[in-house]
């Protein structure tokens, strides 16, 4: 992403925001934000507070997942929802994709 | 900026109101004609990498949705091109096409994570209007994401 923006947030620690550990049946898809080099960070983030209701400091947190790693499992949930999601994401020029979380 | 009424102000110069009103049209014109232009790949990823047969199942219950939501957002900007004040709704048309007009510009330029874009680009390059317009258009949208967060 373009740093264009002043990140307020530092990452603290290393979060688990994957729900790899999550394998409940009915949660079987994850949604999944790669980092590119156009989209603003500001951006990024109002985008997936907008979307998913996230505080700024959650939404800063995935944000810096997808820059820095390159990218950040953003929801999950049955495959309706995710396509929902992606679908979403994708409107708001994300680049988002989803995989079966098995 | 936000009003505090749900209303914001928008206050952009003449030749700021100009680029817009020149690219808009552009874009609308090569997303009704021909979405699949590799320019506009960024507009719609892949979402099904692994699977050739379900990105080609999701794309067929997505392309056209997409294309005709930018294409309203496109049509509500280019309604606005002048206008000082804009509701809720018209910001989010704004920031979704001052977004969209970001990805196909740095695909168009190639850019990369390393590059760093100014308002004073080399005078022998050739996309030097595109680079000061995509340097620009990140200045715009960065103020326009600040007044949408500031109603969440």
């Amino acid at each position: 992403m373009s740093p264009a923006a002043p990140v307020e947030i530092a990452p603290s620690e290393v979060r688990q925001t994957t729900s790899d550990t999550d394998v409940r049946p009915d949660r079987p898809w994850k949604v999944i934000v790669w980092n590119d080099p156009i989209n603003l960070m500001s951006y990024v983030t109002f985008v997936f507070q907008k979307l998913f209701g996230y505080s700024k400091e959650k939404a800063a947190q995935l944000m810096l997942d997808v820059h820095y790693k390159g990218r950040a499992v953003v929801s999950d949930g049955p495959k309706e929802k995710a396509e929902m999601d992606v679908f979403r994401l994708h409107e708001h020029g994300l680049w988002a994709t989803m995989e079966h979380d098995d | 900026m936000p009003n505090g009424d749900g209303t914001y102000t928008l206050d952009l110069r003449e030749e700021e109101r100009a680029l817009i009103a020149a690219i808009v049209p552009d874009l609308r014109g090569l997303l009704a004609d021909d979405p699949n232009d590799e320019m506009l790949t960024r507009l719609f990823p892949t979402a099904r990498p692994d699977d050739p047969e379900a990105e080609a199942e999701f794309r067929g219950m997505v392309r056209d949705e997409l294309v005709t939501k930018r294409l309203s957002r496109l049509d509500i900007v280019a309604e606005l091109a002048e206008a000082t004040v804009l509701d809720q709704e018209q910001l989010a048309a704004w920031l979704g096409c001052v977004n969209d007009i970001r990805l196909v510009l740095g695909t168009r330029l190639g850019v990369t994570e390393d590059d760093e874009f100014d308002d004073d680009p080399e005078v022998d390059d050739p996309e030097s209007v595109a680079r000061s317009a995509y340097w620009y258009l990140g200045w715009l949208l960065e103020h326009l994401v600040e007044a949408s967060a500031s109603e969440l």
